[in-house]
């Protein structure tokens, strides 16, 4: 029997379906979920380094002040700013707001904006509490 | 057979009590669903308190790092969101397997790898948290 290969979901996007903000804050989504997820393995591990001390907190706070260190935790906050806001427009609709097309887009884009402006905020004060 | 209307239903076999448990085709009901929604609740309103706390912590030294964490409502917060957070994450990583993962022996890899990693991840967060509070 002849079976036709037919695209399937995560693969139809530029093939099938047009480029669309909605379509890729879906992505986003869990693409931010799962970086999420694993970023938060390397948060236990700081934390058990914090717990055990000495050389074991050395080594792990150099990690983390190193330009690369800096730069995962810039992306580990952009990517759950994104994901609680986004998830916060996903709890809006469970509960039956927002659904309409043009709110759709308005909600998307103010998860960018807010998000940006949020990331930069933190990160502003954070590293001025820090000093 | 005196119900015939009965018989040309389309689930004559579905019983009253299937219904009642409400627990569907997956018999766990909505319980996913509703878990993920509760632990994304509870995470929510800590996430950028979470955050900003971790940013302050970079370069700090060790006992300004125990002291941000011991404080009482802190160490708190840290275990109720870490927790929130692995159990969260498993929820959503269990999903993005079984939607994405097509193999089956890749499947339950993944799936016990998913388990087993943020049971880790929230047990050895706590194990960490308590050190750090009751240590100081």
């Amino acid at each position: 029997m002849a079976y036709r290969k037919r695209p399937l979901s995560p693969f139809m996007l530029g093939q099938t379906y047009r480029f669309q903000i909605t379509s890729l804050m879906s992505i986003l989504h869990r693409i931010t979920g799962i970086s999420l997820a694993l970023g938060g393995i390397s948060l236990v591990w700081w934390l058990m380094a914090i717990a055990i001390g000495g050389d074991a907190y050395e080594f792990a706070s150099r990690q983390w002040s190193s330009p690369l260190g800096l730069a995962f935790l810039f992306g580990f906050t952009l990517a759950l700013v994104y994901h609680l806001l986004n998830g916060i427009r996903h709890l809006l609709w469970d509960a039956g707001w927002g659904f309409e097309i043009p709110k759709v887009y308005a909600s998307g884009y103010a998860v960018f904006v807010v998000g940006f402006v949020l990331t930069g905020l933190i990160w502003f004060f954070g590293m001025r509490g820090m000093a | 057979m005196s119900g015939g209307g009965e018989t040309s239903r389309a689930a004559p076999f579905r019983t009253p009590l299937k219904r009642a448990r409400g627990l569907g085709a997956g018999k766990s009901g909505t319980d996913h669903f509703w878990t993920q929604r509760v632990t994304a609740i509870v995470l929510a309103p800590l996430a950028i308190w979470f955050v900003w706390t971790l940013v302050t912590l970079v370069g700090a030294d060790l006992e300004t790092a125990r002291g941000i964490i011991a404080r009482p409502w802190n160490t708190i917060i840290f275990a109720v969101f870490l927790v929130s957070m692995f159990w969260h994450a498993k929820l959503g990583l269990q999903i993005v397997i079984e939607d994405y993962v097509h193999t089956r022996s890749l499947e339950i890899t993944a799936h016990f790898l998913n388990n087993f990693l943020c049971g880790l991840g929230a047990i050895a967060s706590l194990y960490a948290i308590a050190r750090i509070a009751f240590a100081s």
